[in-house]
């Protein structure tokens, strides 16, 4: 029996405002959403055209969940996105050049090449590079929220894991350390119904990965995630929560992985009509209907956004394709760290 | 200056840095109302409350991956490990997060993990280990092995400044057993530069913890001028002080109470070997823990430990070479 609160899907234009979200704030999650998709398709484009070294992962049908969970984020607020929460990033204002930069492991990217893919983060957005070994960087956001805490700041942390992660005990300490201490922080469980190619059933045994929240002492929330709105209605409503002190939340954004683990995975696992019946709930398409249906979002309105977002992408590509390689003099740089390095927007 | 323990050292120089800087936090199991299994933070919840020195749950992922996100926002934590061994269980927050964040990140993480390790007390495989070369082979982490009490407050100083993840071995054997002159002042013993515990012009021990004193019975043994090199950090390590000491003796014995393969001691005579080989008038002879885990009998860790008999036997077939 499900313990975690189902979300009510997003409802209308009023609903949206009661929410703190104005026209413009409503077209710009949608920019963000179709930069996030526009990214990625580059991204494969540039793999396929052998720019990009190593593998490439995208978070095809994630967009609304990513997007939806870093537009509810305060500014002072941090977070550590996923792989597949490419949304996260362009939300809170990461450059698409220095991303395409970092894809093709070029100096410019935010890691320099050091490391790939979505392992990246910009710490003036607040953000903090996500490592492989998933959910390592849920007990680290439990430690953000720790020092806020203790600083007694009105900052929240907002943790990111897949439901294959929720398996691992990182997962498990992190969130009752956090329940323990009822400290400021969001878990958003992305559960995209496959890690690589294990399937739900074979991850864990409760209806809803969100009912664990009950046995950490604190809220569990299902919702779709796939609606953008409603995705923001939660997260805003849980991160607005651990900031007055109410403690920790447990928000599972239901989503299917609309490609496989990566590039070279053809999700053979995944019964085709799974992927037909996500398909008509694409989160872009869901979205931009409900643009047009509820804020009038006219047909010029939408062309100046789509426009837009072609020549950011563009632009960025050309950017970054002009990014030089990483200097090999500067492979052993910075692998301890001097006092100065602490001048970071974190460390202050 | 006052003697004091090993022990009562690392608490003085953790409870003077949390005076001097409100960043600095503890965070561990039992070391809030309890003051740590070993007593190093007894008093210290009295002092700065419970939000400085935090009870956590049996949880050493989340002490270190808490202790990571709290260093990068800009804290200063201190955690503890109630023992050595149970570090495995933080293994993937301090190696995989907290030492490659800086380098691929650009975030520093200033950490200083505090780690009662050693045996000598019938601890068994998982209450005695030492397990500082599995850390010191990766890049990004500190590792920090006083053996004096003086040391060991200017270390622990030392590791709370610095901005990199620093572990912490501090040794139990020593905790209660070792007394010495202690500064009241505050002061900062570098991280990686060595100590001569004692000259000597005839052979050199080189060698870090509880061996220093190992050392200094078994040089007491044999007729010969012993020099006593006491690393006391060994990443970084000093290898200028070890180069030094090999070309003036000659004769050079490492010695480690870790396991012999893959133990420090194997990068410190490949070193000597590289680079002082033609001072050396033996070859470089290593004394160390045989490769099986820390026994629980006492008879079996005798023959586990080296001892001072092991350790004398060493320096005279090297000084009969």
């Amino acid at each position: 029996m499900a313990i975690a609160r189902q979300a009510e899907p997003s409802g209308s234009l009023d609903e949206a405002r009661d929410a703190g979200l104005d026209r413009e704030d409503l077209f710009q999650i949608y920019r963000n959403m179709l930069v996030t998709r526009g990214v990625e398709e580059r991204g494969h484009i540039l793999y396929r055209q052998g720019k990009i070294p190593g593998s490439f992962y995208t978070g095809r049908g994630n967009e609304a969940a990513a997007v939806g969970v870093a537009s509810a984020m305060g500014n002072d607020d941090v977070g550590t996105p996923l792989h597949r929460d490419m949304g996260v990033h362009i939300t809170r204002g990461v450059e698409p050049w220095r991303i395409f930069a970092q894809y093709m492991g070029r100096a410019d990217g935010p890691t320099h090449g050091k490391d790939g893919n979505v392992h990246m983060a910009d710490a003036n957005l607040g953000l903090l590079a996500m490592v492989s070994h998933l959910p390592a960087m849920l007990p680290v956001a439990v430690g953000c929220a720790l020092a806020f805490r203790i600083r007694e700041e009105k900052r929240v942390a907002v943790a990111w894991s897949g439901e294959g992660a929720m398996a691992r005990g990182d997962a498990h300490e992190g969130m009752n350390f956090a329940g323990v201490r009822r400290l400021p922080v969001v878990f958003i469980c992305d559960n995209n119904q496959w890690a690589y190619s294990t399937p739900t059933h074979l991850e864990y045994a409760v209806e809803h990965l969100a009912d664990r929240a009950q046995a950490y002492g604190f809220d569990g929330v299902v919702v779709d995630g796939t609606d953008v709105l409603a995705v923001y209605r939660e997260a805003k409503r849980a991160i607005e929560k651990a900031r007055a002190g109410g403690g920790p939340t447990l928000i599972e954004c239901q989503t299917l992985r609309m490609e496989g683990h990566a590039v070279h995975d053809d999700a053979f696992y995944v019964p085709k009509e799974l992927f037909e019946r996500w398909a008509e709930r694409d989160p872009i398409e869901r979205y931009r209907t409900w643009l047009r249906e509820n804020a009038e979002m006219r047909d010029e309105e939408e062309e100046e956004i789509t426009a837009h977002v072609k020549k950011l992408l563009s632009d960025a590509l050309q950017r970054a394709d002009e990014s030089p390689q990483p200097d090999p003099a500067t492979l052993t740089d910075g692998v301890y760290a001097t006092p100065e390095d602490l001048d970071t927007p974190h460390h202050k | 200056m006052a003697e004091k323990t090993y022990l009562q050292a690392i608490s003085d120089g953790l409870r003077q840095e949390m005076r001097r800087d409100k960043r600095v936090f503890v965070l561990g199991e039992d070391v809030g109302v309890y003051g740590g299994a070993f007593k190093v933070t007894l008093g210290f919840q009295e002092e700065f409350g419970a939000w400085r020195v935090i009870d956590a749950p049996l949880s050493e992922t989340a002490i270190m991956g808490g202790a990571t996100g709290a260093a990068i926002m800009g804290l200063r934590p201190v955690a503890e490990m109630q023992f050595a061994d149970f570090v495995s269980c933080a293994w993937d927050h301090l190696v995989t997060v907290a030492a490659k964040q800086r380098w691929r990140a650009g975030t520093p993480v200033p950490i200083v993990l505090r780690l009662p390790s050693g045996g000598g007390f019938s601890g068994g495989p998982f209450h005695s280990q030492n397990p500082e070369s599995s850390f010191a082979h990766i890049p990004g982490l500190k590792c920090v092995c006083p053996a004096t009490p003086e040391d060991a407050k200017g270390l622990i100083t030392a590791a709370i400044e610095d901005p990199n993840p620093v572990l912490f071995f501090e040794h139990k054997h020593l905790y209660r057993r070792i007394k010495g002159e202690v500064p009241d002042d505050r002061y900062v013993t570098p991280i990686g530069k060595a100590r001569i515990h004692q000259e000597g012009d005839d052979v050199s021990v080189i060698t870090w913890g509880a061996m220093v004193y190992t050392a200094e019975e078994a040089a007491k043994q044999v007729d010969a001028s012993v020099e006593i090199v006491d690393l006391r950090t060994i990443m970084p390590w000093d290898r200028q002080a070890v180069l030094d000491s090999a070309r003036k003796t000659s004769k050079v014995l490492v010695l480690h109470e870790d396991t012999r393969t893959g133990g420090f001691g194997a990068e410190i005579a490949a070193t000597i070997a590289e680079e002082a080989f033609e001072d050396l008038d033996a070859p470089v002879k290593r004394i160390a823990a045989p490769d099986c885990p820390v026994p629980f009998s006492p008879v079996l860790e005798k023959a586990f430990i080296p001892q001072v008999d092991d350790v004398a036997r060493g320096l005279k077939e090297l000084i009969s070479y």
